[in-house]
């Protein structure tokens, strides 16, 4: 992992060549953490790819949290990997919820790491955030005719009715 | 008149559509397959996941730290020590709570009992795709033996809840160690036995060599880790490169392949069977005498014994059975080695005695998309023997 001073390197090098892209850093429990601008999340990513002695070239785990009450309210955690030097790095953008029924949007990561896109799909399916670019962004582990986000925390738990016999024409 | 069918037409350009599973026990679980067949011939393929989505980590948010371990063992259900360590492991570095040394050989021991039994279970079924069928009876009857053992210390033979946050639930019963030590002798003849019959099997042999040839790049690219990729030529093994339980103190080697089709990732599996066979006596040689489970009272229950004479433990046991502990807010992100690749648990704390959201980065999830890439233009005998090769495990899949 890189520590806290290699972290705040890492954001001065991006900083340089994407202005405005890191927000802030953390480094907590010994897990270096970027946040960065949502609308630059491609530049920090495929950066943290390919530049030289960067080389974070596998993306381990892509997940979403919501930190509910908390605004911005959904973090989008990148979980990259540098596998020559055996480093791991978050890096998170928060988006914000844009209330009513409109998604919540960021770019898609799929061009850059394809196995992204099972990630993003199963991110949609639960949060319903929105990844712009992605070739098929579909509900891949809810059925298709699912309403509502489930891993939502404003989303109850039990939220679900149960399917029998007697009430199936209810629910259908 | 109706119209004449053209029986000299040339028809193998013509695709059909055809539906495998969810039901069907080639596809090891609830997986549906939507297949585009040209003749015999996979042209196009689209995993079709979701039937045993149980919404498990929804599940965790609604529960005490301490009462998430039976459901995540429940995701995987082959490897569910695996489970309990990701997620052991990820509150322990959240909380920053150091596990004893006999603790962590335990769980080493166990970890390595389950990968075998994962893989026992991996071959029976690949082996009985193939027309093996003896395999599968010779693979579950050491498989049973090593149920024993979970049994003998866990007093269940899956889902056991051994592992707790801060080390274990228990010590390892009086003969367990001596029951263990004769299986990890027997199991690297056992292995020569299956090898002995797979190895020289010409049916096998043919159905696998050459077959399912995904490229080491490709694979990385999809984010497919675990003995697929090794198979792949990549010597990539969680346990190796970073620093957890006693791994580092062991000597074990990483097989790898060479081509990266379906022999090659028989190959590697078989051969790690032995391997985890090895690094069980070397741990359980390590294993010294000293606490199983940490002792900050804080996370971890009193000993049962000091309930009737300490008001302090009872106060303890009392608020860890009804609360649970609480974490500061944070998040981590901890992954382990299961048998089928990089199982990575992230959980989130905002300060509650509940995690406010636990995700598993699931290895058969992750490498079901390489998938497409081993199957297309393959026969669909084919595909099925990739099915069985990339091992995936639906109850993980879906969670």
């Amino acid at each position: 992992m890189p520590d806290a001073p290699g972290l705040e390197l890492i954001r001065g090098e991006i900083e340089r060549d994407h202005p405005g892209a890191v927000l802030a850093t953390s480094f907590d429990r010994d897990q270096p953490a970027l946040i960065v601008d949502p609308e630059q999340i491609l530049a920090v990513l495929s950066w943290l790819r390919d530049t030289p002695g960067q080389r974070y070239r596998f993306l381990s785990s892509l997940h979403v949290a919501d930190y509910l009450p908390a605004a911005p309210r959904f973090g989008v955690h990148y979980e990259l990997l540098n596998r020559d030097r055996v480093e791991r790095i978050r890096v998170k953008a928060m988006l914000a919820d844009p209330e009513g029924d409109a998604l919540p949007e960021i770019d898609s990561c799929t061009e850059l790491f394809p196995t992204a896109n099972f990630q993003e799909r199963e991110a949609f399916d639960f949060f319903g955030i929105v990844f712009d670019g992605h070739p098929d962004l579909t509900r891949i582990l809810l059925p298709d005719d699912y309403v509502g986000w489930p891993q939502r925390r404003d989303f109850p738990v039990g939220g679900e009715p149960v399917t029998f016999t007697y009430n199936e024409r209810n629910y259908g | 008149m109706a119209e004449q069918i053209d029986l000299t037409a040339d028809r193998t350009t013509e695709l059909m559509t055809v539906n495998i599973g969810p039901h069907h026990p080639a596809t090891h679980g609830v997986l549906r397959l939507i297949v585009d067949l040209e003749g015999e011939v996979v042209r196009d393929l689209k995993p079709v996941i979701g039937y045993v989505h149980t919404g498990i980590e929804k599940s965790c948010e609604d529960k005490s730290y301490w009462k998430v371990i039976p459901f995540v063992e429940r995701m995987d259900y082959v490897s569910y020590f695996f489970q309990m360590e990701a997620y052991c492991g990820a509150v322990e570095r959240l909380v920053g709570l150091e596990i004893p040394p006999r603790a962590k050989y335990l769980r080493t021991i166990f970890l390595e009992l389950n990968r075998i039994h994962s893989h026992l279970v991996w071959l029976g079924t690949t082996a009985l795709d193939l027309g093996a069928i003896s395999m599968l009876w010779y693979c579950f009857r050491e498989r049973d033996r090593i149920l024993d053992l979970f049994e003998m210390a866990t007093g269940q033979r899956m889902h056991t809840r051994y592992f707790q946050v801060g080390g274990v639930i228990e010590d390892i019963p009086l003969g367990f160690e001596a029951k263990c030590r004769s299986f990890v002798e027997d199991m690297p003849v056992r292995v020569g036995q299956y090898e002995a019959l797979l190895d020289r099997n010409e049916v096998f042999l043919q159905r696998t060599k050459g077959v399912g040839i995904v490229s080491r790049e490709r694979l990385l690219e999809l984010g497919v880790t675990g003995p697929l990729l090794r198979a792949a030529g990549e010597p990539w093994d969680l346990r190796k490169t970073f620093d957890y339980l006693a791994y580092p103190e062991l000597d074990f080697k990483i097989p790898v392949g060479t081509v990266g089709d379906n022999y090659d990732r028989y190959r590697v599996r078989v051969a790690e069977m032995v391997e985890s066979a090895s690094i069980v006596g070397q741990a359980l040689d390590r294993l010294e005498d000293g606490p199983f489970i940490a002792d900050d009272r804080k996370y971890v229950l009193p000993p049962r014994s000091e309930l009737s004479t300490s008001m302090e433990s009872l106060i303890h046991h009392f608020k860890l059975v009804t609360e649970g502990f609480r974490v500061d807010p944070g998040e981590v992100y901890y992954a382990i080695e299961s048998p089928r690749g990089e199982l990575g648990c992230f959980v989130l704390a905002d300060g509650s005695s509940k995690p406010s959201r636990v995700h598993f980065r699931d290895p058969s999830f992750v490498n079901l998309q390489a998938f497409k890439d081993m199957a297309l233009d393959s026969y669909v005998a084919d595909m099925i023997c990739s099915l069985g090769m990339l091992d995936p495990i639906l109850g993980g899949v879906d969670r």
